[in-house]
């Protein structure tokens, strides 16, 4: 079928290499995320190279997002969690410029995948409880065990447990699922407009009005690929803070 | 019952769920936009926790039109 809406997150391979069973190839998908990270890497590296006290346009964008994110991990970890700076700061770059780049026309966006968002997402909890043994021993395991009267805690403490298992599912759901639901709810609106304008006039006047949503919903996108990439930020800022200061 | 019917009845089913989420940011925006008339010099501080709620309540929609569209595509 020419519109399917799925087409666009086939993963098709440049070249295959194996290497002891193991496939190396370079797909779209690496490709992108090479892009991504040559991306973020070339702009910061930019920003920087010339810096004077009063900062140009690019360092000023560096700064604030700098400042952004710095601020979101000092509120919600911190100032302990500063230590933790760049880890969420490539996350957060990584995935904001991962969803920006998909919603270029004919690119692909790779945080569509839930294995790419759910690695990720497995990186962020390996780091909170390796780094929550490490800082507390045995101790980070309070974060299991709320400050409530003795009674309740066989009912809550196995609720606590499947609360901490599910969060790099939902973490990395909800990422994939944005990006794949709404590149996929823009792919259909698109697709209303080629049907109706085989219609002739009749159709192309029809065809106007989920035209104007797509492009609203354009806007809509651009909104969610960021606020995602905010809200992945935010969340492994938390749950880093449960990792420096296990009780509750 | 033929399995195109069933699998077209659950995504249909599926969509439901969207609702849930709808009352949810209703409740979001309402309350965050009664609480900025009551004191609007408050709101704008209190706009990043809006757009963060607003995210992880419309990311349950998003799961259940997910759910919709693995039933539609994938099986």
């Amino acid at each position: 079928m020419a519109n399917d809406p799925i087409h666009q997150f086939q993963i098709s391979k440049f070249f295959s290499l194996e290497l002891g069973g193991v496939d190396f190839g370079f797909t779209n998908s690496s490709l992108f995320m090479a892009i991504t990270v040559a991306t973020v890497a070339g702009f910061l590296i930019m920003a920087t190279s010339r810096r004077g006290l009063v900062p140009n346009r690019m360092q000023s964008i560096a700064e604030l997002s700098y400042e952004f994110i710095a601020q979101t991990l000092r509120n919600t970890a911190g100032s302990e969690g500063m230590k933790f700076f760049p880890f969420v700061f490539s996350l957060f770059a990584f995935v904001l410029v991962g969803n920006m780049l998909g919603m270029f026309p004919y690119f692909f966006t790779i945080t569509s995948h839930i294995i790419v968002t759910f690695a990720l997402a497995m990186l962020v909890i390996s780091v909170v409880i390796v780094y929550g043994f490490m800082k507390n021993g045995v101790k980070f395991l309070k974060l299991f065990v709320p400050s409530v009267p003795a009674w309740l805690l066989p009912l809550l403490i196995p609720i606590e447990i499947i609360s901490f298992v599910a969060r790099p599912l939902s973490l990395s759901i909800r990422l994939f699922a944005n990006m794949l639901a709404g590149h996929i709810t823009l792919k259909v609106f698109a697709g209303f407009v080629v049907t109706l304008s085989a219609f002739g006039a009749v159709g192309w006047a029809g065809a106007v009005l989920p035209f104007l949503l797509a492009v609203a919903l354009t806007a809509l996108e651009f909104l969610v690929a960021f606020l995602q990439a905010y809200v992945f930020a935010t969340l492994t800022c938390i749950y880093l803070h449960d990792a420096l200061h296990p009780g509750h | 019952m033929e399995t195109e019917a069933a699998k077209l009845i659950g995504a249909g089913l599926a969509c439901t769920g969207m609702g849930g989420a709808g009352i949810g940011l209703g409740v979001l925006f309402g309350n965050y936009l009664s609480g900025a008339l009551r004191n609007p010099s408050a709101a704008q501080g209190q706009f990043t926790n809006l757009l963060l709620g607003f995210a992880l309540t419309e990311a349950l929609g998003i799961f259940s039109l997910l759910i919709a569209l693995l039933l539609l595509f994938v099986f």
